[in-house]
């Protein structure tokens, strides 16, 4: 079968209608547990969003027959969201995968053959039989290129919802195996842009603040955020603040009007990418009535302008990006107040009012309220900051009202980045498992970095390239123009979710050059558009770990086996490094370095390094009841496998302001938050008293101050304020495309939907993603509440149902459309700008048009 | 001859052939299994000629047609119908006082084909017991189903009607529906002879109101050629209408069967291997020498 | 009548009375028995919704005459018809919200398709139907009065924002979890039944019922004070005086708001920059923007 676009976009059509078809389950898979004492109750993290609720698990013979919040747990107390409640179901959809699935032909491998079940050993070895070609190709190109020139034609893509180990032992494969950079997460769709506001900013990933400050703010500030589907728990506990504390406001801005309006006393809807005028505003408005806080910004704050017109991170011959005078340029430029007094200047009341379309006395009140010295404020936000074309600036300038404010590091004064997935934090950046990333903040372009890394895994010094490797983005250029030749994609539903489908992401996998793996516990778009599938055992099928987004590691042993033969991302990656001898996959003269390993598999060398097996398996798992558990990859590799990785990667953040606890400790808690110094958890960051770090770092500092810890080194422990002017998106609504498109998520649906469009009572509840419209424009293009539409964008088109009455409204000129319906797959439309600095896509600003379908 | 009940018609078959001596009977067939078909083809192949049921039909989306008896008993519950309803009563009404009311007995309705067969095995077993129940309850049931309604303020007889149940019960669902059925073929078979139809089914007591002054008669034009074979009075389901037009003419009563209960089955046509009756018109067959039988190249024996 | 059969036979005048009192006593038995069961047959179950538009159950069911044009033009085929044997009344159409709620139709054509009006002409307006009522029946189930955040019923409902409303409260057993309450709003719930078909739970929490079981009755002679209040503009007798009271410095008292305020102490040295606008305060309404 020559799989063509169009079969695929079929296939998809099809593969959704099987998931709903196959979506009922037996009675007694899912009978209740009920008052049974058999039930074996253990604690696991919610396999979802960031929130990082804590659920409790009922197990009985081998299979999950109940579930219910941990009322113990500090962040959720016994409560879930709609998707929590049906945890236990996605585990047992109907067509979970169970053995490994291989395109072929006449019983060989073919790009254009139909998926054949395969032996894990038939998977593994046509994958080394790909990798290694590509290996020795990158080896001959890079002959004579010092390691900070080297590149990788072995590409991973990995996720935030790998536990902790699972990112770590990828990374260590990746950069240190196969010496290849090009591992990047879907946390890059993400968190990318925050990350990058966090480090410019501060110097340091991750919030200062925590969820406690839900409960201590006067104000709560959305920016682009709809925290009320998408982060559910924390916006009961938001609003919970709201109703009993007096006084207490809450302000909403996004680019339509969603369901955090309906409890908002400010709600603002602004035109896309305004968002950089407003916040300029705020400070103006500040600086302009001298409310700003002197003695803090004396002691604690930088100020600094960005390089601008920096593009849209496009591919290079794109006209937009020849344009731009400082493509992707980011390096920090030192001012003083005063210049930064004058650049915001500008960004008047009116200017603002009228570039936003909000109403003077709506961003008054907004103003005011940042620029109340009694009013703690704190600002929330996830994707509509994150997912911009000026992600990292606008991050920043948020982070520059809080400071000059000094409204921050301290209860309920808190710039606080939301995150999406349940590991964004733990894994994809704690861990590292970006293309510039290593373990605990460290970067692989600075040379001091990869040698504390290497010096730590044992290996000689150069292993690792030091050159940054492809992001998401450009994974899939590259895939399209032949410079990568093998993809492997774990945990995530990158076909589904990367902007620019029909440009960019199916041509790149359907590259008859290029080899591509998808780990799945279920047949997802990406999936079908693979080369190989490798059944996935998933969530609470393995121990696992997840980071929330306030920095609160939680862990979890196997509850139960996953189905067939599907293995955990964690033994595949481990078990696929055994199948390298390190003489085929290292050059010569970097083996000379360790002739110890010659002839060693990269499975010895990475895993059986004496530190990652030092801890012994006894053939089960027990917890302080004396219940017995299992622990399919220990028991496979003979050791404690994520003991061993976890401790070893604790090494690197353990006396560097990233400690975390010792492996046990967080069997036993519902989670910690870092660093955790002498068995104590860090509430709020910077701050002496709160944060162990500031009086180590700052001896003489005053008490309860604080102190910038991130940046001691650069300017003395000062947080960075960051002048970015406004400058429009990449791609804006014209004659032809008269509409915003913006994309995003439901309560009831988890990003791609491949769990949650699995249960059937959430599929019931939202069966499709339809298309959100004002009720204007639907008059105007002959559409009513429930007709089909088509929406067109300049590289696809789908159709949706609209609806004119929904959760969403959104204004005249702009059309929401959620992306987890694999049968509507919303990233044909999208266009794939990212920011240049963070190489995050914007999915929410792409210009569309609409007509009746 | 007498001829016996389980042989009636054999002789018109031998007489006439196979085919005239049932024709009208496979007309009345055809009449029925198409209305059933008309009714069956939006719901089993999804082509909608004629949408709803007997109480009311809507065909081709625009020819109203409501069953009157049906409306009546809304109308006695207090029910001011939409027009498209009253027009629809009107052309029922109009259709079958042209064509006979009862006509509707035994070219519609799907109990016929029921109470038919019953009857029919009945004749061909030699069943011979039935009840003594008089052929005008079905008239005390009427007038009762019309006080209930109007009583209750519901259409009563909507509740329990076999005949609006059993065509529904084929096109919208059977329920418990079957049941009914079985009951009125073994009651027609066993317990009584034409026993729903002929006695109790309030729906043909009011159709043949409508039969009262209908021009479209059964005549038995050429009764002095009758050989009192009994085949018609065998086969007919009211054969109470027969004796007077068949053996009136000693009375000075007319040829034409004027009883309303007749429901111009055209089977004793049929069945006569006389040819004494024939479709004619109530008013032109006061004269019976006007009607001539149609000349017929054939025998008789006995 | 025609009952010349019997008297063709030369049935006596004493045998003719014995057999009509006989045909009359039998069928009066059997009337007895049809109205009972009429009576019966007619009572409606309260998971059988009647499709938009239908009159009041009795009103319905003298007018209803069973043809089924109305299930034949749901172009989303959610109506039935009665069959014997079920409880509902045969041969009159009904929904189940649960497995097929009713789509609510712009051009509502089961409506136009009725030939005696029980479906009323007069309904033009698919939101001013009122098939049934939906209610929150099972309040202990209710994930949402547990906390959780389900919603569903809220989100899938048609007249957003009207019919069914998310009301906020205070957890007090998490201390910290708001939680969001789904209320019914009899003035604008069509009774469409898409909040049971959605509910999450294995049996329904919220159902929809025909509207006289679901809704209670306030007493005839019971006003609500607020409301007469609010809907005359004013109050309905003298207005309250203007009262006075012993007080000590620094403690007010609002009558008709807070009741006795203790104002704050004297802010400490360094008054705010900018006084916030008092205004913003007073005017704050939640949902306002």
């Amino acid at each position: 079968m020559s799989l063509t676009r169009r079969d695929f976009i079929k296939s998809n059509a099809i593969a959704a209608a099987a998931a709903t078809a196959g979506v009922t389950l037996p009675a007694s898979k899912t009978a209740l547990a009920g008052d049974d004492p058999d039930v074996r109750w253990d604690k696991a993290a919610c396999r979802y969003c960031g929130t990082g609720c804590s659920v409790l698990i009922g197990t009985k013979n081998g299979r999950v027959v109940a579930s219910q919040g941990d009322p113990d747990a500090p962040v959720n107390k016994g409560l879930n969201c709609i998707k929590g409640y049906f945890l236990p179901k996605i585990l047992y959809g109907a067509d979970r995968l169970t053995q490994p699935l291989l395109r072929k032909k006449n019983g060989k491998f073919d790009k254009n053959g139909d998926f054949e079940p395969v032996t894990w050993d038939e998977a593994f070895e046509i994958m080394r039989e790909k990798w290694l070609a590509a290996i020795k190709k990158s080896m001959e190109e890079n002959k004579g290129k010092p390691v900070d020139k080297l590149t990788s034609r072995v590409a991973m893509f990995g996720s935030g919802q790998w536990t902790v180990w699972e990112g770590y032992a990828a990374s260590k494969l990746y950069k240190a195996g196969f010496r290849s950079n090009n591992l990047d997460p879907n946390a890059r769709h993400c968190m990318a842009s925050a990350v990058g506001a966090f480090i410019r900013g501060f110097g340091i990933d991750e919030p200062m603040g925590c969820y406690d400050d839900l409960e201590h703010a006067d104000v709560f500030v959305l920016w682009g955020s709809n925290m009320a589907e998408m982060h559910p728990i924390l916006w009961s506990r938001l609003t919970d603040t709201r109703l009993t504390k007096p006084g207490c406001e809450v302000h909403v801005l996004s680019t339509f009007k969603n369901r955090c309006f309906e409890l908002a006393d400010n709600g603002m809807v602004f035109k896309p990418q305004t968002d950089l005028v407003i916040l300029n505003y705020i400070a103006n408005y500040i600086i302009q009535n001298k409310a700003y806080n002197k003695e803090f910004i004396e002691k604690h704050v930088q100020f600094n302008k960005t390089p601008t017109d920096i593009g849209y991170g496009l591919r290079p011959e794109d006209p937009r990006e020849k344009k731009a005078k400082n493509r992707a340029k980011g390096k920090l430029t030192k001012i003083t107040f005063e210049e930064y007094a004058k650049s915001v200047e500008p960004y008047t009341l009116e200017y603002a009012s009228k570039m936003s379309g909000v109403p003077k006395k709506q961003l008054l009140r907004l103003a005011k309220v940042y620029a109340d010295p009694n009013k703690k404020v704190s600002s929330y936000w996830t994707m509509g900051f994150n997912q911009h074309t000026r992600g990292v600036w606008v991050n920043g300038l948020l982070y520059n009202v809080h400071l000059l404010m000094g409204k921050i590091s301290e209860p309920g004064n808190s710039p606080f980045s939301l995150t999406g997935q349940p590991s964004a934090c733990g894994t994809a950046r704690e861990v590292g498992t970006f293309a510039h990333r290593l373990p605990a903040d460290l970067v692989v372009k600075k040379k001091a970095h990869r040698d504390i890394a290497e010096k730590i895994w044992k290996l000689p010094e150069g292993t690792i390239p030091g050159k940054v490797g492809y992001h998401a983005v450009l994974m899939h250029r590259m895939l399209k123009d032949g410079k990568l030749d093998c993809y492997w994609q774990m945990c995530n539903n990158n076909m589904q979710a990367a902007a620019n489908m029909n440009e960019e992401s199916y041509p790149g996998w359907r590259n008859p050059n290029a080899f591509i793996v998808v780990s799945d516990p279920y047949p997802t778009v990406s999936a079908q558009a693979a080369d190989l599938i490798l059944p996935t055992a998933m969530w609470i099928e393995k121990e696992g770990a997840y980071g929330n987004a306030e920095r609160r590691t939680q862990f979890w042993r196997q509850q139960v086996k996953a189905p067939g033969e599907a293995k955990s991302d964690l033994w595949q990656i481990m078990e696929f490094s055994k199948r390298f001898k390190v003489d085929e996959v290292w050059p010569e003269e970097l083996l000379a370095k360790a002739p110890e390993y010659k002839g060693k598999t990269l499975y010895e060398i990475l895993f059986e390094n004496g530190q990652v097996n030092k801890f012994p398996y006894e053939g089960k798992i027990t917890d302080d009841r004396g219940n017995e558990y299992d622990n399919d990859e220990s028991a496979h590799f003979g050791f404690y496998v994520q003991k061993g990785l976890f401790e070893e990667y604790a090494t690197f953040g353990r006396g560097h302001a990233h400690d975390l606890a010792p492996f046990d400790m967080y069997h036993k808690v519902r989670g910690l938050r870092w660093p955790v110094v002498d068995g104590k958890e860090t509430l709020w960051r910077f701050r002496e008293g709160y944060d162990p770090y500031v009086a180590k770092y700052n001896p003489d500092g005053k008490k309860g101050d604080v102190f910038f810890y991130g940046n001691k080194n650069k300017n003395g422990g000062r947080a960075n304020i960051i002048f970015a002017p406004y400058e429009p998106p990449a791609e804006s609504p014209d004659d032809e495309y008269p509409l915003w498109l913006c994309t995003g998520r439901v309560l009831e649906h988890w990003h791609s939907g491949s769990m949650t469009r699995r249960v059937p009572e959430l599929f019931r509840a939202v069966p499709q993603a339809v298309v959100f419209m004002n009720k204007k424009d639907a008059r105007k293009y002959k559409l009513r509440n429930g007709s089909k539409a088509k929406i067109q964008s300049r590289r696809g088109e789908i159709i949706c149902k609209v609806e004119t009455r929904g959760r969403n409204q959104p204004p005249e000129g702009l059309i929401f459309i959620p992306w987890f319906d694999a049968g509507r797959l919303v990233n044909k439309l999208t266009l794939d700008a990212t920011d240049p600095l963070s190489k995050e896509t914007d999915y929410k600003k792409c210009a569309v048009k609409v007509s009746r379908a | 001859m007498a001829n016996l009940p389980h042989e009636a018609g054999k002789e018109a078959i031998r007489e006439k052939g196979w085919l005239l001596a049932n024709k009208w009977l496979i007309l009345r067939r055809i009449s029925q299994f198409g209305i059933l078909l008309a009714f069956g083809l939006g719901p089993w192949f999804d082509v909608w000629l004629v949408k709803g049921n007997l109480s009311y039909s809507l065909t081709l989306d625009t020819l109203p047609l409501t069953d009157p008896y049906v409306l009546l008993q809304a109308l006695v519950g207090g029910v001011i119908p939409e027009t498209i309803a009253l027009v629809g009563v009107a052309l029922v009404v109009l259709f079958y006082s042209l064509v006979g009311g009862r006509s509707y007995c035994s070219w519609v309705c799907p109990v016929n084909l029921i109470t038919d067969t019953a009857g029919w095995l009945r004749r061909k077993l030699g069943l011979r017991g039935t009840t003594q129940a008089s052929r005008s309850t079905r008239y005390w049931i009427l007038g009762l189903t019309f006080l209930l309604s109007a009583i209750t303020g519901s259409i009563v007889w909507e509740l329990v009607n076999p005949v609006t149940i059993t065509l529904r019960a084929l096109i919208f669902g059977m329920g418990l529906a079957w049941l009914m059925i079985l009951g009125i073929f073994l009651f027609d078979l066993l317990v009584s002879r034409d026993g729903w139809c002929g006695h109790y089914c309030p729906v043909g007591a009011f159709y043949s109101l409508l039969s009262t002054w209908t021009p479209t008669r059964v005549v038995a034009a050429r009764r002095e050629a009758c050989d009192d074979c009994m085949d018609c009075f065998n086969v007919c389901p009211e054969p109470q209408v027969i004796r007077p037009a068949l053996k009136g003419a000693d009375k000075g009563i007319g040829p034409v069967i004027t009883a309303n209960q007749c429901t111009n089955c055209g089977r004793c046509i049929d069945v006569c291997a006389k040819d004494v009756f024939q479709f004619g018109n109530r008013f032109a067959t006061r004269g019976s020498a006007t009607l001539q039988a149609p000349p017929r190249a054939t025998t008789t024996e006995s | 009548m025609a009952d010349s059969d019997k008297r063709g036979k030369g049935v006596s005048r004493r045998q003719f009375l014995s057999i009509t009192l006989k045909t009359a006593c039998s069928v009066g038995l059997m009337g007895i028995g049809l109205g009972f069961y009429a009576q019966r047959a007619n009572a409606l179950p309260p998971m059988a919704i009647r499709p938009p538009g239908a009159l009041p159950e009795s009103d319905f069911l003298s007018a209803c005459i069973r043809c089924g044009l109305c299930v034949r033009d749901c172009p989303y085929d959610i109506l039935f018809l009665g069959q014997l044997g079920d409880d509902i009344p045969t041969g009159s159409p009904y929904f189940i919200a649960r497995t097929g709620p009713c789509e609510m139709c712009e051009d509502i054509p089961c409506v136009k398709a009725c030939p005696t009006n029980a479906l009323d002409h007069s309904l033009t307006d698919i939101n001013q139907a009122r098939m049934g009522l939906a209610v929150v029946v099972d309040q202990e189930n209710c994930i949402a009065f547990q906390g959780l955040r389900c919603e569903v019923c809220f989100n899938v409902c048609p007249i957003r924002g009207k019919a069914i409303t998310l009301d906020y409260q205070h957890n007090a057993r998490s201390g910290k979890h708001a939680l969001f309450i789904p209320v019914v709003h009899s003035e604008a719930c069509t009774g469409c039944g898409k909040c049971e078909e959605a509910c999450i739970l294995e049996k329904a929490a919220i159902k929809v019922f025909p509207i006289e079981l679901a809704k209670g009755e306030l007493g005839h002679h019971y006003r609500f004070g607020w409301e007469e209040k609010a809907k005359a503009g004013r109050s309905l007798v003298t207005p309250d005086v203007e009262h006075q009271y012993n007080l000590p410095e620094g403690v007010k008292y609002d009558l008709q708001g807070k009741g006795l305020i203790i104002e704050e102490k004297a802010e400490a040295p360094g008054e705010p920059p900018f006084p916030s606008n008092p205004l913003d305060t007073l005017n704050r309404k939640r949902g306002e923007d």
